[in-house]
């Protein structure tokens, strides 16, 4: 187990190690400086300038004390927003994103294994039909459709059912109430509902036909034990599997959605630094978020090997 | 020994009674793709959709560019909501956009856009996969391991960050965006290959094939590559939606195609700004997206079902 667990982690240290490399180099290759300005400095202060930076070192070099200062968290001062460091920036957004980001992840669980255990318990009935053709839309629709779309309904026209007004904000943070984050969640969660509603579906219809699973019948144990005890822990081993990819989709979907109802979180920093050609910035919230997968992916290839039984670690 | 020793003609008998057992898998997957309903009016509807997007000069009166300041977010004179500021008349079937550009015929050109990108980019990351994937498969053992290692790493980055960093580097390139979005998808494309070759290079009648002298060339073009294409073909479909949904997302973020030239991510983007006050914006060009996204999904599960020979 442990021994198991330390290879995957350095594993995952070339693919940080590639990431950051090509991000510095990327970011070297980009025309323009971060102290280009309209009027020419004097020779003599561009290069004081560049000592200050370490930019009249080597290309090499700079690499190395790049990822020096990377290892402690600096990701350099932000190109256009000039009094504040990309760190700093991205510190501000984490809270943002990172309670969108879970909600949105509860949320795709509980509703998606919900509605997949559902369809498959009425396979080739009402239900299934009806869980898999929504399905089909969350997977279909992207985030940017479906987050403005939403927007249009609830925010712009306002809906009111039986004299409840259903009508939410179209934007903003509003110090993160309930009201402003309700509408980013559920357009972040949707296509996670979807693809997970239809992962669980497969996996307990595959299960349900199993031999232990009749047996556990044939003892006489009542539906709801069968189905909790024998089904559903099986049937949501493969999940676990789905939960890498899933959450570097919800990173990506971030993207759209703060930019879209105007929440300060990193995706939005993200964008505009790549409007704004903010090559720090860029670089560093790439460096994070690619962190952050990462570390995530690893932490669900350790978890299904903890809990898959056939699964051994040798 | 003498077993094992056929004469070429008894190789040559093998190849063709497996030949046409190939042949009938394609006849029964046609007619099983064409008895389901939904891959069927996919087709129809995609068919449209794509001539339309060919032939649309030749559509709307209007050029994808014209503009004209006396019609700016007018909507069309069927729309049912009469409050909005202006009727932009019966030749705006769709309304106009907000600098009186003709939104039928943008929306369009931006169907030739985004499945021009779909196609592309599909084909480059067809390429580039089939030919990784069927090295690595076919050649095996060590090569294989360090070849699917290689992807493993890839597969492990963001890389839609970097199709971002690439636009914002190198500028906004249309052919970079062909090139980097094709690439991205090149790897499960890559990893569906090579495990379809390993493992069928391994069924038993690969093995007899080999035993009754068939060339290695005859097992790769008879046996190898026919089951090879379906999921390969299954999989082609399905990518083109995803890389239509890749170049909107980043065109939606104003990183992908540029003005005056459009695509659908473009035109929702510049609904969605605009929908409280002009929502025929967003809707026409959200709904083209959906629709064709939805079409190439059934057409996807369609072909899967069809293909597959193990529920014959």
């Amino acid at each position: 187990m442990l021994s198991y667990a330390i290879r995957r982690i350095l594993s995952a240290i070339p693919t940080l190690f590639i990431i950051i490399t090509l991000a510095f180099f990327m970011m070297r290759a980009a025309p323009g400086g971060p102290f280009d300005s309209q009027r020419k400095l004097p020779p003599q202060i561009e290069h004081n300038i560049e000592v200050a930076y370490n930019l009249d070192k080597p290309l090499f070099q700079q690499y190395l004390l790049y990822l020096g200062h990377i290892s402690h968290g600096d990701f350099g001062p932000s190109y256009k927003n000039r009094n504040f460091t990309v760190t700093q920036l991205i510190a501000a957004g984490v809270p943002v994103s990172a309670r969108l980001g879970f909600s949105a992840m509860a949320i795709a669980l509980l509703v998606g294994v919900t509605l997949g255990a559902v369809a498959a318990l009425n396979q080739n009935h009402a239900g299934d039909y009806g869980v898999m053709s929504v399905a089909m839309v969350g997977i279909t629709i992207p985030t940017f459709v479906t987050a403005p779309l939403l927007t249009l309904i609830f925010g712009v026209y306002g809906i009111t059912i039986w004299g409840l007004d259903l009508s939410l904000p179209v934007g903003g943070w509003n110090g993160g109430a309930a009201r402003n984050v309700i509408l980013p969640i559920f357009v972040l969660a949707l296509p996670q509902i979807a693809i997970i509603a239809r992962l669980v579906r497969g996996s307990v219809i595959e299960v349900l036909r199993s031999n232990y699973v009749r047996t556990a019948r044939a003892k006489g144990l009542p539906d709801h034990v069968v189905m909790t005890r024998h089904v559903l822990q099986a049937a949501l081993l493969p999940l676990v599997s789905y939960l890498g990819p899933a959450i570097a989709g919800i990173v990506t979907g971030s993207l759209v959605v703060e930019q879209i109802f105007g929440l300060p979180g990193i995706g939005r920093y993200f964008v505009q630094g790549a409007l704004n050609r903010d090559y720090t910035l860029v670089m560093g919230v790439v460096i994070f978020y690619a962190t952050f997968i990462i570390l995530l992916n690893l932490v669900a290839d350790i978890l299904y090997r903890v809990l898959d039984p056939r699964v051994r670690f040798e | 020994m003498t077993l094992l020793r056929t004469s070429p003609q008894n190789a040559e008998t093998m190849t063709e009674a497996v030949g046409v057992r190939g042949r009938s898998l394609w006849v029964d997957a046609r007619r099983r793709l064409f008895r389901n309903k939904a891959s069927v009016i996919s087709m129809i509807v995609l068919g449209i959709i794509t001539l339309m997007a060919i032939f649309a000069p030749l559509l709307s009166p209007y050029a994808y560019d014209y503009i004209d300041y006396s019609v700016i977010s007018c909507s069309p004179d069927w729309w049912p909501d009469k409050t909005v500021m202006c009727n932009a008349g019966g030749a705006h079937i769709f309304g106009t956009d907000s600098v009186g550009r003709d939104l039928f015929v943008r929306v369009l050109y931006g169907a030739r856009v985004s499945l021009a990108v779909g196609l592309v980019a599909t084909l480059v990351s067809l390429l580039i996969g089939v030919a990784y994937g069927a090295t690595a498969g076919f050649i095996g053992g060590r090569l294989d391991e360090v070849m699917m290692r290689f992807v493993d790493v890839l597969y492990s980055l963001p890389f839609i960050f970097f199709v971002i960093i690439l636009m914002v580097v190198f500028d906004r390139n249309f052919i970079l965006l062909f090139v980097a979005i094709g690439a991205v998808e090149w790897l499960t494309m890559a990893r569906i290959v090579r495990g379809q070759t390993l493992s069928i290079k391994q069924k038993e009648f690969i093995e007899a094939a080999r035993a009754g002298g068939v060339t290695r060339f005859n097992i790769i073009r008879r046996h190898i590559i026919p089951n090879v294409v379906g999921p390969v073909i299954v999989y082609v479909t399905l990518t083109i939606p995803s890389v239509i949904l890749a170049e909107s997302f980043l065109s939606f973020l104003g990183l992908g195609i540029q003005e005056p030239l459009t695509s659908w991510g473009v035109l929702i983007s510049e609904g969605a700004n605009k929908m409280e006050t002009a929502p025929w914006m967003l809707v026409f060009p959200a709904v083209f997206m959906a629709v064709t996204l939805f079409c190439f999904n059934f057409i996807g599960d369609g072909l899967r079902d069809a293909l597959d020979p193990k529920d014959r």
